[in-house]
């Protein structure tokens, strides 16, 4: 990696990473991608995040469906940990709630598979510094 | 000049800045109290933890009430010391301290000179409300050969912590616990007889309570005493002497020597000598071995090491075992006076008066705590017979002749006996700081040069500063003379023979601020240095009055060598007045 | 009231500044932290901007510490800056202790890099090239994430020499606190790094003056930090406008107990603690009624009802009889015994205190010991005057911001819950029914059918009965187990 050394430097990396405007896998640019984000902050992981990670990576790669799971830091959901974010293509993203293994099989199964609603969608409830 | 107005209880003031309001208040006759402050004037010596918040005040414009004791005056501040939010919450804070505090005042040593009790009085605390339920802290009791500590007591104030780190950088004690069960102690709540503690007794010297206090042996002596098989010997130090009377409510600097001697031999001592007789002994033994040092390094020896360092004072042959023991070999191998006295008591006298070593009895009234430690070392004991049966402080002495009922005030005068109660004035001046180098310097110039000191009195030598520095010329040789004490500004002086950069032939090295006048053992100073200085001057004048002045013309020591030692350095003066040192570094394992 | 920098008002409550980047990137991939322009800040403040611009925009900003104080950001800053010294340094305090809060933890482990970034702007501001993080060691992704995120920042020259082709230089360390609460006070904290007894000193001389072994340092709370590169890069004038008057931006709250959306929440300041609890938090756990509000951690107090509508910033909070503190929140039901939730606090506090100074050594002891006797019916009327006089003189006489403020629980619920203090003192009842000691089994005669269960179960033989007969529980002998209600099918022992 070379260093960083004038704002353009910064600019260039940026770019690199906005072509894929939601940031997840950066090395993976397709359209077609489902993009997941799963809570790992100390309570997501306490709730047993890293299992539905895990379950979400293999899971989902066996079904062949095109997607890339990562992870990220508290989403503030406590209450409903772990919490996963789900994109798929073309859509907005949307955030369940209470997620376990067999929840996120459902969630696959029938959210992103055929696009039936699922329980425990965490509303949005803030606004970003861009809004 | 930068000045600073303000207004303390209605009356104005002008300060320097960064004077605190309780000096400030001091200035205008207004006496701020204060538990866990300290300040020891001219030994730059200063406790403000702003702990115990007894000191508090109220301040205009400030939302709580400020700690006197450490908060700077500012330009147009004004201050009330004793509204009476102030005075409820000084009395509140007294009521939690007491309320963790055993109310054993009736059998603590402390009693009656105890700057908590003084304070309770003071504050007129009558109850303590919730004491029926209160939890109190409480530690285990610790007892080593000098010191017992006793934290039930321990109020927090920090000030022997800051005394054992700050000043003597032997670094002990410092607080343990955390919250409601904290208090002062070694690391990981050790025994002292475990730690790095050199028994200087600082510690005790400072302590407002009876949390630190010395281990009494005056049950011992009073046993001893009464025991018709046993010849009980005594010898008092020289610092004692500047002392005792101010625990009889004499002037501080008040000469007691005589009235001292009489009151020993009225609590039944079988001979009264004096410590002093062995510090001249001391001189001849060390004299002689700065001179051979001396002789062989002028005469070129590589070999020979120099500076040489004293080695009466027992905390600092401590201080440099556990942190110096490399260099172990620098300090004289000459033993302190006091062990030197119970040699000599326990073989050259004891044949005088036909006594058997066991049934002589030795004791010794030391201005000092780490000489109970000292007189308890395995190498001044013959077959577990110690040299120096028991240690007792000037304290203790003092708790012994107001329980015969004897009121030093009204004594006669006495002289000590014949033959270890003579001695010169150079074994009076080594109870302060500089009287060893000054007492060696009389002797070794007249051996070295044959020639006749005009003045006996080296100004250059004496004071108070912490570390001071002297050439004394004899008669062309220049001879480079430190004096430190405090072991903190000792070690200034090691690091510097440690990096090879002294420029000093030698060194004297007392433990405590001012030697021994300001000894463990001492009575308490209550802060007040003036005291220490007023004991100084009293030993001054003490030798100054004395017929003989130089340690090699007391005749009972020329006698002690004609008769039995031979002369210094002797095979027998080896024997039984030198000693060795010994590593006692340690590393503190945590397991 | 509150104005969201012009964009238009929103439907929601939040808005998430130090939040922006949490559960948004994967907090070890620093790619993802400057694409969502990450370092922008940085970069400008180091190649277009002064270290006093930078100043003057965080005190325009209005930015105040985020860690209790609220002391303004930009005034530390400038005051460290204008110490002159060899060295400098600049802490991140991540010593998070307050019960129940966990903002800092969440933004270190979900942006770290946000900290990194402001604590070089602050070194290039303030003349500083070490930057310290002092961390619980209880925090261990945190911890992770940082050493991740740092050694990131290194590979890709954000930390090191020559930051942004300048001859600005800016490293930082992680130093590990073992937990003590009290260390999360300045001066506590910066003897503990220096491997000094954790315990707070007299200020002056602040860390501005004198800090990190003797030199002039800025200490700042993570979120504090968090908040910087935003500001930055938004302007001071964007940031200042969200808020109050004297508050500026927002706050993140770690919302706790017995509330149905238990998690982090970030509001602007002037949000009023109803919508924090009802329109966020979504009310009361099980829809029982709601009782106080704990902010400010053991430092705070609790507010009721009354309070509710109150505005939720440095000041107003402090009015109340609370504090903002570091963002803990906790709501409590009418299950919660007011003196009992003041004894809780009261014995986190003993056991926090370092010991260094009596009135909070000793002084919180007897009003734990006090508080204890109360909720055993064992108080006095006159130990609530004492309660008082002895909270009042604890937080006159304290050392360190602990002890001058660790008996505002007992005060705020004296203030708001006195009857339920003369009830546990007077009537021997504990309202809420929580205090053990004052509560009493009895049997409800209708419901019971004699069948001898609960007689059998009990281990001290308090209960007598016919077989088929109502039994009796006699409360003289009674030790409130409670085994016998629970073994009860016919709902007929209840407690009161």
């Amino acid at each position: 990696m070379t260093k960083i050394k004038t704002l353009a430097d910064l600019e260039r990396i940026k770019n690199e990473m906005r072509s894929d405007k939601d940031l997840n896998g950066s090395q993976d640019n397709s359209e077609n991608a489902v993009r997941i984000k799963v809570g790992m902050g100390t309570s997501g992981i306490a709730s047993g995040a890293r299992d539905v990670m895990d379950f979400l990576t293999e899971a989902l790669e066996k079904r062949n469906i095109e997607a890339v799971v990562s992870q990220t830091g508290d989403m503030g959901y406590s209450y409903a940990e772990p919490t996963i974010e789900v994109r798929k293509p073309g859509q907005k993203p949307v955030v369940f709630g209470y997620v376990d293994v067999k929840k996120a099989d459902l969630i696959i199964e029938k959210y992103i598979k055929l696009g039936e609603e699922v329980e425990g969608i965490i509303p949005v409830n803030y606004q970003t510094i861009d809004d | 000049m930068n000045k600073i107005k303000l207004t303390i209880d209605n009356k104005q003031i002008e300060v320097e800045k960064g004077t605190t309001i309780y000096k400030a208040a001091k200035e205008l006759g207004i006496y701020i109290p204060v538990l866990c402050y300290m300040n020891l004037e001219g030994l730059n010596i200063e406790n403000k933890p702003g702990g115990c918040r007894i000191c508090v005040v109220e301040v205009e414009g400030r939302n709580n009430l400020a700690p006197s004791c450490s908060t700077d005056v500012w330009e147009g501040m004004v201050v009330n010391t004793h509204s009476m939010r102030v005075i409820n919450a000084r009395r509140t804070v007294m009521e939690f301290i007491l309320s963790d505090h055993p109310k054993d005042c009736l059998t603590c040593a402390k009693s009656g000179n105890c700057d908590l009790q003084d304070m309770a009085v003071k504050l007129g605390v009558r109850e303590i409300p919730g004491q029926e339920y209160a939890e109190m802290s409480t530690y285990k009791i610790d007892f080593s050969p000098s010191i017992i500590r006793d934290l039930d007591k321990c109020i927090m104030c920090r000030r022997c912590e800051m005394m054992c780190n700050d000043f003597q950088t032997v670094g002990a004690l410092s607080a343990f616990n955390r919250g409601f069960e904290a208090a002062v102690g070694p690391a990981f709540e050790m025994e002292l007889e475990d730690s790095t503690c050199t028994y200087c007794g600082q510690c005790v010297a400072v302590c407002p309570t009876g949390a630190l206090t010395e281990k009494d042996h005056t049950r011992d002596v009073i046993n001893a005493l009464s025991d018709p098989t046993k010849k009980v010997v005594v010898q008092t130090a020289p610092a004692v002497r500047a002392a005792l009377g101010e625990e009889f409510g004499m002037e501080p600097g008040t000469l007691v020597t005589g009235k001292m001697v009489s009151a020993l031999r009225r609590l039944g001592f079988d001979y009264v000598f004096d410590t002093d007789f062995a510090a001249d002994l001391t001189i001849m033994e060390e004299g002689t071995e700065l001179l051979d040092r001396l002789t062989k390094y002028l005469g070129g020896d590589k070999e020979v090491k120099l500076p040489i360092l004293t080695s009466c004072c027992p905390a600092w042959v401590s201080f440099f075992e556990h942190y110096f023991p490399e260099m172990k070999d620098i300090p004289s191998t000459a033993r302190s006076p006091q062990q030197m006295f119970g040699a000599i008591a326990k073989t050259y006298f004891a044949d005088k008066i036909s006594t058997k070593r066991e049934d002589l009895v030795v004791v010794s009234i030391m201005p000092c705590l780490a000489k109970k430690y000292e007189a308890q070392r395995d190498e001044f004991k013959v077959d577990g017979n110690p040299d120096v049966d028991f240690s007792i402080s000037t304290r203790e002495l003092a708790h012994l002749i107001k329980e015969a009922n004897l009121d030093l005030n009204i004594l006669p005068d006495e002289d000590f006996d014949k033959p270890l109660g003579e001695s010169s004035g150079a074994g009076v001046i080594f109870g302060t700081t500089g009287g060893v180098i000054e007492a060696a310097v009389r002797t070794a110039y007249e051996l070295h040069t044959g020639k006749k000191l005009e003045k006996l009195d080296f100004e250059q030598l004496r004071g108070f500063e912490a570390i001071r520095k002297a050439t004394v010329d004899f008669d062309g040789t220049p001879i480079n003379i430190g004096i430190a004490h405090g072991l903190g500004h000792a070690r200034k002086l090691l690091d510097e023979i440690k990096a090879g950069k002294s420029e000093f032939h030698a060194i004297e090295i007392m433990a405590c601020p001012g030697g021994c006048i300001g000894g463990g053992g001492q009575p308490l100073h209550h802060s007040d240095t003036s005291i220490l200085k007023a004991r100084a001057e009293a030993i001054y004048r003490e030798d100054a009055g004395k017929p003989i002045r130089k340690s090699h013309e007391n005749p009972y020591i020329l006698k002690l060598y004609e008769e039995f030692l031979g002369k210094p350095m002797s095979e027998k003066s080896h024997h039984l007045l030198h000693t060795a040192y010994f590593d006692k570094s340690r590393k503190i394992e945590i397991s | 009231m509150t104005n969201l920098g012009g964009s238009k008002m929103s439907q929601h409550k939040q808005i998430r500044i130090a939040l922006n980047n949490c559960g948004v990137i994967d907090p070890e991939n620093i790619k993802e932290y400057i694409a969502r322009d990450g370092y922008l800040a940085l970069g400008k403040c180091l190649t277009e901007m002064k270290p006093e611009d930078i100043i003057r925009e965080i005190k325009d900003s209005g930015l105040r510490g985020r860690g209790g104080g609220g002391f303004p950001a930009g005034l530390k800053w400038e005051i460290a800056a204008k110490n002159q010294a060899d060295q400098k340094y600049v802490v991140c305090n991540a010593d998070e202790g307050d019960p129940g809060a966990f903002m800092d933890r969440s933004i270190l482990e979900g942006d770290p890099h946000a900290v990194l970034e402001a604590m070089a702007i602050c070194g290039y501001s303030m003349g500083a090239t070490k930057g310290l993080i002092y961390i619980r060691a209880e925090y261990p992704l945190a911890i992770e994430r940082l050493k991740i995120a740092i050694e990131q920042a290194r590979e890709f020259g954000l930390l090191g020499k020559n930051l942004f082709g300048t001859d600005f230089e800016f490293d930082i360390e992680i130093r590990y606190g073992a937990g003590a609460f009290v260390c999360g006070e300045e001066t506590a904290l910066i003897h503990s790094m220096e491997g000094l007894r954790g315990e707070p000193t007299i200020k002056p001389p602040y860390p501005a003056e004198s800090g990190y072994f003797g030199k002039p340092t800025n200490v700042n709370n993570v979120e504090t930090y968090a908040n910087v590169p935003i500001i930055l890069r938004k302007g001071a004038n964007w940031f200042n406008k969200i808020g109050t008057e004297k508050s500026k931006g927002t706050k993140v709250f770690a919302l706790a107990g017995k509330i149905k959306n238990v998690g982090l929440v970030e509001v602007p300041m002037g949000t009023t603690l109803r919508e924090v609890i009802y329109e966020i938090g979504g009310g009361i756990e099980n829809d029982k009624k709601f009782k106080a509000v704990q902010t400010g951690g053991p430092s705070g107090g609790c507010l009721t009802e009354k309070h509710l509508d109150t505005p939720i910033d440095f000041d107003n909070l402090v009015q109340a009889g609370s504090m903002m503190g570091s963002g803990g929140m906790i709501v409590m039901d009418e299950d919660n015994c007011m003196v009992s939730v003041a004894k809780f606090y009261l014995e986190f506090t003993v056991e926090e205190s370092c010991g260094k100074c009596s009135p909070c050594r000793i002084g919180n002891k007897r009003l734990y010991e006090l508080l204890d006797r109360i909720t055993q019916g064992k108080g006095e009327m006159e130990d609530l005057k004492r309660l008082r006089n002895m909270s009042n003189v604890i937080k006159d006489t304290s050392l360190c911001g602990l002890g001058q403020t660790s008996p505002n629980p007992v005060l705020s619920t004296l203030d708001n819950f006195y009857d339920e203090y003369v009830a546990h003192v007077v009537d021997k009842k504990c309202i809420a029914g929580q205090c053990k000691d004052l509560m009493t089994y009895f049997v409800i005669e209708e419901n019971c059918v004699g069948c001898t269960a609960c007689a059998r179960v009990c281990p001290v033989g308090a209960i007598t009965g016919e077989k088929k007969e109502v039994h009796y529980i006699n409360p003289e002998i009674c030790i409130k187990c409670g085994a016998c209600e629970e073994r009860c099918k016919f709902d007929a022992i209840i407690v009161k």
